[in-house]
């Protein structure tokens, strides 16, 4: 294939990536309630119809306690299993490692009904600790992926220099790995983070009375009149996203540059 | 040089079925330079870690200091350890990795401290360096800073894992005697692992030769070269051309070079009977112009190779009746011609410099004729 015909099938691969996406700010800025070409003039009273939902308010706190705590727990669990895995060998090591990335391909709404099923049977019922508990089985295997790289590159002489220099174990840890390891862990909590804040088949099966953001989105598409605000709120989330991205990305590569490694891997 | 640092008796260890180390015993003296020299996979870097804490024996017993060492974890042992990769902290300054030692020390105060740190680093030649960041350190300043930052503890035994492996030769060279330095300098136990044989025997007090798990033998350098214990340990410490051999008490036959007698000394690891194997050095063979010296004897060949070091030509001389070449070394002196390939040699040797080992079992090509 010629270097032209390369060039345009990439130029067409990005747009079906990002055109859809470009839509978004278009309508969200729209004069207009209704969704088309050709175009009504350009207004912001879609963003300042966002402040007067009070739903919405409620929607997004949701949506931001439970991102907090799954990004939290699931960056906890992959440090342990990281650690684990790259430090030491176990018996089943490979089939405990392969369990825990599974839900990386297992599609979310079986996931979703599983977790329904399950919830429902062992009466506790559903609510935002379910859909937490639901985000930190997806959020995880990403956590690991990234922190296992971190780990991965870590001299194991240097925990063990750490610790023939008088440190404790844990001090060892807190002291040299950690630190050594903090950018990776930054990035994995910021995607875990990303990837709740915007996950709607779980939330929307296990959320029950108090919707998050995506569930809430859903749920406003049935009005007509509220798509413009829909698209201005669409709008905000995925600059907010791309931010965090690229935050978690910068600190993913500071990590290999600080410890003068080359780069291999990541999601960026 | 006083009683011993660090003993190890009967020491054993298995990794499942691997038989890493095989019955131990070590004593290592204070304040000597002692070399744990072999081969890639003998147990060397297992035993030093072993000695630092990083293993735990499987069977056998462990004594730094008179101390046992059973239970004692890597931090709470008077040991330190320069690592062959270094593992200089990336993310700390030299001068904070060199005093990371010093944060469980309570008794030692900011300005204390600062001095300390000030001192470890002009004793390996680093002093100014402290504000620099670690990670944008040399190969050889590395290893400086890995010094220090072991050193400025005061251990009881400095444990150096390859150290010198890394770099290249010229440094390596400077890095030895430096090393040499030091040790005589703060009196400390230098405990080395390394499988150049040339950096064992430069820089050691005493060394243990290990192969597959054993300590094949322990002698000052000097006994090591002149006096190997086994064909092994002859073959691995300097130059040494093995000609198959047959003894009969002191008198030995060796292919390609003829029979002569031998002394009990020139038999280390008993005499043996029958099939033998008698080796020599290169330097104690010469390569004959005019008459030979006394009590040396003539060996007529022709010259199969030669390898030019500039001070040193090594010729390969094939002997009629010798299945391998003979490896000759010479001198560059002045006025003394460097001899052609081809061309024929006459090879003198000494019976008095010959080292005669039992054959071992298998592969053995029995002498000729």
């Amino acid at each position: 294939m010629g270097r032209r015909t390369l060039a345009a099938y990439a130029a067409v691969y990005m747009a079906f990536l990002y055109a859809p996406i470009a839509l978004l700010p278009i309508f969200a800025f729209n004069d207009s309630t209704v969704i088309a070409f050709p175009l009504d003039g350009a207004t912001t009273r879609w963003f300042a119809a966002l402040t007067a939902e009070p739903e919405l308010r409620g929607a997004l706190v949701n949506s931001l306690l439970v991102a907090a705590a799954s990004s939290a727990l699931a960056t906890l669990l992959g440090i342990c299993a990281a650690r684990a895995s790259t430090r030491h060998a176990f018996r089943g090591q490979r089939a405990i490692m392969g369990g825990i990335m599974l839900p990386l391909v297992l599609p979310e709404i079986i996931v979703a009904v599983a977790l329904l099923v399950a919830f429902i049977q062992l009466g506790l019922g559903i609510g935002l600790w379910a859909v937490v508990a639901g985000h930190v089985l997806i959020c995880t295997p990403f956590a690991i992926a990234i922190l296992s790289g971190a780990f991965g590159a870590l001299d194991p002489a240097m925990e063990e220099a750490a610790q023939d220099l008088g440190a404790g174990r844990w001090e060892a840890f807190r002291t040299v790995t950690l630190p050594l390891v903090m950018p990776a862990v930054i990035s994995a909590a910021l995607i875990s983070f990303i990837i709740s804040l915007d996950e709607f088949i779980i939330a929307f099966f296990l959320t029950g009375a108090e919707p998050t953001l995506p569930v809430y989105i859903w749920s406003q598409f049935r009005f007509p009149a509220k798509v413009p605000v829909v698209m201005a709120l669409g709008t905000i989330l995925v600059g907010a996203s791309v931010v965090l991205l690229i935050v978690a990305e910068v600190f993913r590569r500071r990590g290999l540059s600080r410890s003068g490694r080359r780069d291999a891997g990541g999601f960026l | 040089m006083s009683g011993p640092i660090v003993e190890m008796t009967g020491g054993e260890k298995w990794y499942g079925d691997y038989h890493a180390l095989r019955g131990i015993d070590l004593s290592i003296r204070e304040g000597e330079f002692f070399s744990l020299l072999g081969p890639s996979g003998c147990g060397k870097t297992t035993l030093l870690r072993t000695i630092a804490g990083f293993e735990a024996l499987s069977e056998g017993s462990l004594r730094i200091g008179g101390q046992d060492m059973a239970r004692v974890p890597p931090n709470r042992r008077p040991t330190n350890m320069v690592f062959q990769s270094y593992a200089i902290f990336p993310h700390l300054s030299v001068a904070q990795n060199v005093a990371y030692g010093l944060r469980a020390r309570k008794d030692v105060d900011a300005r204390a401290r600062g001095a300390m740190v000030d001192e470890a680093l002009d004793m390996v030649g680093l002093g100014g360096f402290g504000d620099r960041a670690a990670h944008a350190l040399s190969g050889g300043q590395r290893q400086r800073v890995a010094l220090a930052r072991a050193l400025i503890l005061h251990p009881k035994v400095l444990l150096l894992d390859e150290p010198l492996s890394a770099l290249d030769r010229k440094m390596r060279e400077t890095m030895q005697g430096e090393l040499r330095r030091l040790q005589r300098q703060v009196g400390i136990t230098f405990v080395l692992v390394t499988h150049d044989q040339e950096e064992a025997l430069i820089m050691s007090d005493r060394v243990a030769v290990m192969f597959e798990g054993a300590i094949a033998q322990l002698a000052p350098p000097q006994a090591l070269y002149a006096r190997p214990a086994t064909r092994a340990v002859a073959d691995f410490i300097g130059v040494m051309t093995f000609l198959p051999a047959e003894a009969r008490g002191s008198r030995v036959e060796i292919a390609g070079l003829g029979a002569c007698e031998v002394a009990p000394a020139q038999m280390p690891a008993g005499a043996p009977a029958g099939a033998a194997e008698a080796g020599l050095r290169p330097e104690a063979l010469t390569m004959l112009t005019g008459p030979a010296p006394e009590g040396v004897r003539v060996a007529e060949g022709t010259v199969g190779d030669r390898a030019y070091y500039g001070d040193m030509t090594y010729y390969m001389v094939d002997l009629p009746g010798a299945p391998d070449r003979l490896t000759v070394s010479m001198k560059n002196i002045p006025g003394r011609d460097v001899i052609e390939v081809g061309a024929p040699a006459r090879v003198g040797w000494d019976p008095r410099a010959v080292l005669v080992f039992p054959a071992e079992a298998a592969g053995l090509k029995r002498p000729a004729g």
